[in-house]
């Protein structure tokens, strides 16, 4: 969308923020894309390993020692989801800097839900917890064991959505006219391919992840799982990464061809072409890992990572470029309306300085202009408003000046219907004078 | 006036950040930074134990874990997620004051964030090593020593935020001056720090006794050891906080109440405070007299008695909270931005253009006889809704009622009389930003308001105002 067309098909264009960025512009995007990468490194853990805590649980119901693995995987997501979280804020404060007017937008637009994450999540936690601790008190009653942890599981699938709602909106001003509420922002296109992608690519991550842990030396896997074997439980956990990076060959294609043309490019397609790359190496890798031999399949492990490393770095910066791209227009649109819109501020701010220096000159102000600025909120001359009217006033105060100019500074309280009467103490003795005069001459 | 406008017309929005940010600061007092050091100290107690009774340093051990596992459960849920939750809101209540705000503490915040990402990992490891840590002397030392250091990290973190929140309380730094260094030589930072210390330190105690009840049945010998032990925690610390109250008692007004701008603000504050110097004194009096009573007769004390100074001192953190937001009336930023999120220097260019025509989200820009209802509802959105609702928490019609006398008739003239002066005699009101046919349009609308009740619903339900496109100015384009 090029700038003109902004204008001419009255794109709503809202004015930049008038305060300098904290830091220059490039180094607030790796920021932004640095921090934001960690954060969904623990988000995919603490989704897959929830949603696998699940399903080992449900695979215990037919074979029991499955349980030892559910309960293992659940022990990790404690840490997980608390880094989650807490690595969450740095990308949401540097998303806020970099585009502000866009996030807040597309907060306000889908607002209830927006805010429903916070005690969505605070109850998909608490559930995480409760099922972490009852795996004693209901053994015998796993049907409300597993729909704790199925419900937590819900919430962890739901969430993701208004978040990529949240995302793909902010890029697109031209939709906001046009939609209402967080349900159709959620079907605009591209957010379901996006949300295919992420759930998928939780799954992987959180498979390889799973294959690292039960790996370690330290890990005393005999004792905490005796009814498999480590390799038996790393081999099919690669084999869930592997899974789900297969999935990714369908997911990854579709979320690219719903993306709207407006903010690609060849720098897009370019970058987004060397992490797939990468993700082929990554996919050969886990293929042979799991059909070596228990001693070998170690050996691919970090290479893996490596190349999914790669992988993500290029589709996150991908991923801002292409918010970039569709905002740019927009984003200059912006710029010069702020520009404008100042300049008209600082005029404004000009005539009506010089017109306060007019009226400075002569500054013995009538007492009938103080009285208006002043009292008139309160009082009128004929009919009771917050304080009683002139007509009931004036009479009391008949030829005693004094003694008005000394309620006004400091009022009592007289009246049992009426609120109290603030000091003006602010007023000086001058102004007392000519209000007082003004009031006794009517 | 650039941000799609949420709205909640029935409980305001205020509230939203207000429940929010409240229980975020009362978790986070009570049972990250009070409880800390609580805990380590009671695991240091059994610790000192072992030598002579083996038994009663598991007790020690065990009472001392379950203090952790509920200050765990619920920091790292409500605790962590109500944090996130005041950004949130606030994104959505006050996007122009939070967008701003960020921009210049951008760094304080990324300093703030970095402190909390240790302090998590360290109560999570604290956390779940306890058990672990039990298999020898010297693994119960170095966790010890763990929990000496988050009980320092929890305080530094709150040491941090107390520095922002004394720099955006002192408002002329905003303007001339907009390092974060300000927000730590603020007379107020050393005051409001080592008030809030030991206040976190007794909100500890009280829950502690509440836990010790709950935890240590009758028949644990433990029992009345722990009540001694929490209630002499709590009694200590009450010297400090009526020492650092009453300095920061009397710092706050030198420094606040010379920004109130007019005579009323003075004395409505002064009203507050005297209310908050007395619930002050009640909550740690109930503090005190709980504490004593266990300390000498823990026997006789019922449960549901402790529950009392929990929610007196949750009371007055409340209404702590309250005055600080109070006195930052009737700006949202001092001096910079005004509570309807309008910036003090647009003040000029709006009341001379109006405020429609420089807002992006309103369905008309213009004020004329047919659209009064529409614009004025239109004025309303733009300037009111930070604050007030239509009929609900702090509805409009219902403030004039209280001025001019429930059921009378709305007068207009009257009502657009008082707007244009408002802030002249209700310190906490901004002045009206708009010019005088907005003024009429929103009178007529608040009065129509009175006549026919209805609500209005934000953007969060009705989406924004879509313009329609003027295709005889692209043929034109094109044309060129």
């Amino acid at each position: 969308m090029n700038t003109v067309l902004i204008q001419l098909l009255q794109i709503p264009v809202p004015k930049d923020i008038p305060l300098e960025m904290p830091l220059p512009h490039w180094l607030l995007v790796a920021l932004l894309i640095f921090s934001f990468l960690l954060h969904i490194l623990f988000v995919n853990l603490m989704i897959g390993g929830t949603a696998l805590t699940l399903w080992a649980e449900l695979l215990g119901l037919r074979k029991k020692e499955y349980n030892d693995v559910a309960i293992e995987i659940e022990k990790t997501v404690t840490l997980n989801k608390s880094l989650a979280v807490v690595l969450g804020v740095a990308p949401l404060l540097s998303i806020n800097v970099l585009y502000t007017v866009y996030f807040y937008s597309a907060n306000a637009i889908t607002g209830l839900f927006w805010i429903s994450i916070i005690p969505m999540v605070i109850v998909a936690f608490l559930l995480g917890y409760w099922h972490k601790y009852t795996w004693e008190k209901l053994r015998n009653n796993k049907s409300l064991h597993i729909a704790i942890i199925a419900g937590a599981t819900l919430i962890y699938l739901f969430v993701p959505f208004i978040f990529l709602t949240n995302i793909n909106l902010m890029q697109f001003p031209e939709k906001w006219a046009s939609v209402d509420g967080f349900f159709s922002a959620m079907t605009l296109a591209n957010v379901f391919p996006r949300y295919l992608h992420f759930i998928t690519a939780s799954f992987a991550v959180t498979g390889l992840f799973v294959f690292w842990y039960f790996g370690r030396r330290s890990y005393e896997f005999e004792k905490n799982i005796p009814g498999f074997s480590r390799y038996e439980i790393r081999r099919k956990a690669m084999s869930l990464a592997f899974g789900a990076s297969i999935a990714q060959v369908v997911f990854g294609p579709l979320l690219f061809i719903t993306l709207p043309t407006e903010g690609i490019d060849w720098d897009l397609v370019i970058t987004i072409g060397i992490g797939v790359t990468a993700a082929v190496f990554a996919m050969v890798w886990m293929w042979n890992s799991i059909n070596a031999e228990e001693h070998r399949m170690e050996k691919y492990f970090w290479p893996i990572v490596l190349a999914l490393t790669i992988t993500v770095g290029f589709m996150g910066t991908g991923r801002q470029l292409y918010r970039a791209n569709a905002l740019q227009p927009h984003q200059e649109v912006m710029a010069q309306k702020t520009a404008e819109y100042l300049q008209l501020v600082e005029e404004a701010k000009l005539a009506a300085e010089s017109g306060e220096m007019e009226k400075a000159e002569n500054i013995a102000m009538a007492g009938e202009k103080l009285f208006e600025q002043n009292c008139v909120v309160c009082h009128q001359e004929e009919n009771r408003l917050v304080g009683p009217p002139l007509k009931e006033i004036v009479p009391i105060y008949e030829g005693k000046k004094e003694a008005l100019i000394a309620w006004i500074k400091k009022p009592g309280k007289k009246r049992d219907d009426y609120p109290p009467m603030p000091g003006f103490t602010q007023l000086s003795e001058e102004k007392l004078e000519s209000i007082a005069d003004y009031m006794l001459k009517l | 006036m650039d941000f799609p406008i949420f709205h909640l017309d029935f409980m305001g929005n205020r509230w939203l950040i207000a429940m929010i940010a409240i229980l975020h600061v009362l978790i986070n007092h009570a049972l990250a930074v009070g409880f800390a050091p609580l805990v380590t100290l009671m695991e240091y107690r059994g610790y000192l134990a072992r030598k002579t009774d083996l038994e009663q340093q598991k007790r020690w051990d065990d009472l001392a874990y379950k203090f952790l596992f509920v200050a765990f459960v619920i920091t790292t849920t409500v605790g962590a997620m109500t944090g996130v939750g005041i950004w949130f809101s606030a994104a959505l209540v006050n996007p122009a004051s939070i967008g701003s705000l960020i921009r210049v503490f951008y760094f304080a915040w990324f300093t703030e964030w970095i402190v909390f990402v240790g302090e998590v990992i360290l109560i999570v490891i604290y956390f779940l090593t306890w058990k672990k840590s039990n298999r020898s002397d010297k693994a119960k030392r170095r966790h010890i020593r763990f929990g000496l250091i988050l009980s320092i990290f929890s305080w530094i973190t709150m040491a941090v935020i107390v520095g922002i929140l004394g720099f955006m309380m002192d408002p002329g730094n905003w303007l001339s001056d907009k390092t974060l260094f300000n927000g730590f030589t603020n007379p107020l930072y050393i005051p409001q720090l080592l008030f809030r210390t030991p206040l976190a330190m007794i909100m500890a105690g009280c829950i502690g006794l509440l836990l010790v009840a709950i935890f240590a049945k009758k028949d644990n010998p433990i029992r009345p050891k722990a009540f001694r032990f929490v209630s002499i925690w709590t009694l200590i610390w009450v010297p400090h906080v009526v020492i650092a109250g009453l300095w920061y008692y009397y710092k706050i007004p030198d420094l606040m109440i010379g920004n109130l701008p007019v005579a009323l603000g003075t004395q409505l504050f002064q009203a507050w405070y005297d209310k908050l110097f007395y619930v002050m004194f009640g909550a740690v009096g109930l503090a005190v007299i709980i504490g004593l009573w266990t300390l000498f007769n823990s026997r006789r004390i019922p449960k549901w008695l402790m529950v009392l100074p929990i929610i007196g001192i949750f009371i007055f953190i409340g209404m702590f909270e309250r005055i600080r937001e109070f006195i930052r009336k009737p700006y949202v930023i001092g001096e910079y931005m005004y509570a309807n999120a309008i910036r003090v220097e647009d003040y000029p260019l709006l009341q001379k253009d109006g405020i429609l025509p420089h807002s992006t989200f309103v369905s008309v820009s213009e004020v004329t006889e047919e659209n009064k209802l529409e614009a004025g509802e239109n004025v309303f959105l733009v300037a009111c809704t930070r604050c007030h609702t239509t009929s609900g928490i702090n509805s409009v019609v219902n403030r004039f009622e209280r001025m001019y006398g429930k059921g009378n008739p709305l007068n207009v003239d009257a009502m657009k009389t008082y707007m244009r002066s408002m802030h002249k005699a209700r310190y906490y009101m901004p002045p009206f930003p708009g010019n005088e046919k907005e003024l009429d349009a929103l009178a007529y609308y608040i009065k129509s308001l009175q006549t026919f009740p209805r609500t209005i619903e934000g953007a969060q339900l009705n989406g924004t105002p879509a313009v329609e496109y003027d295709i005889e100015k692209i043929k034109e384009h094109i044309k060129k």
